[in-house]
């Protein structure tokens, strides 16, 4: 579960890919999460953490977080 | 600490320069409360979805549309339109704010009736009026409205083998320079078959002639329609009065003002575009004031409005039951409230607010509804917040038409109920349950 190298995250959720001039709005959630890939945290680490700030149960909180995952590939911004 | 709400993560796609088909003003604020009541608290009693009808914004309404046409115009009768939402307590609230009725089948009359309302305040409107029901109807002293010269021969004989005297009127159907014509109700104007049928009564000594009606649609976004209606019906009060020195009661001018919900497919929205009563009055009134009726002679003028006086006061809740994305990517939301209790997602792109705040980000979706079928679209698409199953959702302006038209269909319809002008909550109408819908069944000896 790896981010492409060259994509920019800025500090209020906007997301450029240079490689295609993309760019993409994500939501707190999204940033966050996002944040946590770049900093190579794996997807059950992701939940744990999550799973204290929100008020979720883990089966939510891993169904959303597949999904996404799914959303940034289809973007073509996770490394295949 | 108290965790925080949980937004599933979301990322949309930013196009420059591409000003998406929603437009910029895709904002959509949380709706927590209706009538000052917390929407989680009524879904947690009653249950997801629900209907839910306020009265205060009824009284609003009919606050608003009497003051629009009483200041232009002498004397103003209100006639609810039973089609529109037929549930007693509706209708009742309507009568209590002085609204007559107005029916279109022997089952509405049955139900107005039984709402208290007096015969003669009844307006017999529809195409399929049956012997039974005319001759009930004329005892009771309704107004009749003749819809074709098949009815008029209908009622005559009913009156001369019963020897009773009807009350009726004309409904007149006329060019008003707006398409679709609706000309498949009452008689012409400009073919000479409203004035035959008027002659025709005029000369029957069971009937007295009382009014002018007609109903030029639905949805009606042209003031100016209703100007050229109003002068064609007063033109011919006019002509009666110079033939016969009969002055007829009253101009009914139907329904058809539009809501403020948006057309299914509208670039702008229904708040914008749509007449306010004050227009629609003035169009009106100054028709029939200006013509040559005299002024000691004006008719009362008679507003059957539906949609324009109950859309507003209903709303639909639902939960959100899943999220899946579709074969192109697309994402696709699935909700508890289908087609079997929005029918008028047919025909409006209906506002959808979530009940709980939310990031304020939205991403292009389609919303379906819970029935197995592929016409069940509530929105084909919409920028909407990144909801989760569960998440409880308001769609607003949802009460003319839906009570009435709603199938069951696959499965039960919900509580509806009422906050009343206090603010106290009442069902107006139960959940179904398997009981009510098999009710009727009856099971062949040989199959049980
Ligand atoms: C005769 C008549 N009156 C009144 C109405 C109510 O119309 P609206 O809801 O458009 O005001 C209708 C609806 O079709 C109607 O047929």
């Amino acid at each position: 579960m790896i981010i492409k190298e060259n994509i920019a995250l800025s500090e209020n959720g906007f997301v450029f890919n240079p490689s295609t001039g993309d760019s993409f709005t994500l939501n707190n959630t999204g940033k966050e999460v996002l944040m946590m890939i770049k900093d190579g945290k794996n997807l059950s680490q992701i939940a744990d953490l999550m799973l204290v700030r929100y008020d979720a149960d883990r089966v939510t909180i891993e169904r959303y977080l597949e999904d996404f995952l799914n959303d940034l590939s289809l973007n073509n911004l996770m490394e295949e | 600490m108290a965790k925080l709400i949980f937004e599933r993560p979301t990322i949309t796609r930013l196009t420059p320069g591409v000003p998406s088909k929603h437009g910029v003003g895709t904002a959509i604020a949380p709706m927590p409360l209706i009538e000052g009541i917390k929407v989680d608290d009524l879904m947690d009693k009653y249950g997801s979805p629900l209907s839910i009808f306020s009265e205060r914004t009824i009284q609003k309404g009919m606050e608003d549309i009497k003051r629009a046409f009483s200041i232009r115009y002498p004397k103003v009768q209100m006639a609810w339109s039973y089609k529109t939402n037929y549930m007693d307590a509706i209708c009742r609230i309507f009568h209590k704010e002085g609204s007559w009725a107005e029916v279109v089948s022997g089952f509405e009359y049955e139900k107005a009736l039984r709402n208290g309302v007096r015969g003669e305040n009844i307006i017999f409107n529809g195409p399929a009026k049956n012997a039974a029901e005319l001759e009930k109807a004329v005892r009771n002293g309704s107004f009749i409205h003749i819809d074709h010269l098949d009815e008029l021969y209908l009622l005559s004989d009913v009156c001369h083998r019963q020897n009773l005297e009807a009350r009726v009127a004309v409904r007149v159907n006329m060019d008003i320079g707006i398409y679709p014509k609706w000309d498949r109700f009452g008689l012409n104007y400009e073919n000479g078959e409203a004035w035959d049928v008027i002659n025709r009564i005029m000369i029957n000594p069971k009937m007295k002639l009382m009014g002018l009606h007609t109903h030029i649609g639905t949805y009606i976004m042209s003031t100016d329609a209703y100007r050229i209606a109003a002068t064609k019906l007063a033109d011919l009060a006019c002509n009666i009065a110079q033939k016969f020195d009969h002055y007829i009661s009253y101009i009914d001018m139907g329904g058809g003002f539009a809501s403020k919900n948006t057309l299914r497919g509208a670039f702008l929205s229904g708040e914008d575009t749509t007449p306010s009563f004050d227009e629609y009055a003035e169009a009106i009134t100054s028709a029939i004031i200006n013509s040559q009726i005299k002024p000691d002679k004006l008719p009362t003028l008679i507003l059957e409005t539906g949609r324009a006086l109950i859309d507003n006061a209903g709303f639909t809740t639902g939960s959100v039951i899943a999220n899946k994305r579709l074969s192109d990517s697309r994402r696709a939301t699935i909700v508890d409230v289908g087609v079997n209790l929005l029918f008028t997602s047919f025909w409006y792109d209906h506002k959808i607010h979530p009940v709980n705040s939310h990031s304020g980000l939205v991403e292009e979706t389609t919303i379906y509804g819970p029935l197995c079928m592929n016409i069940d679209v509530i929105r084909p698409s919409l920028m909407f917040p990144a909801l989760k199953s569960g998440d409880r959702f308001v769609i607003t302006r949802t009460g003319a038409y839906n009570t009435t038209q709603w199938m069951q269909f696959i499965t039960y319809r919900p509580n509806v109920i009422l906050i009343d002008h206090n603010r106290e909550v009442h069902v107006i109408r139960k959940g179904e349950t398997l009981e009510d819908i098999s009710h009727n069944e009856e099971i062949p000896e040989y199959l049980k």
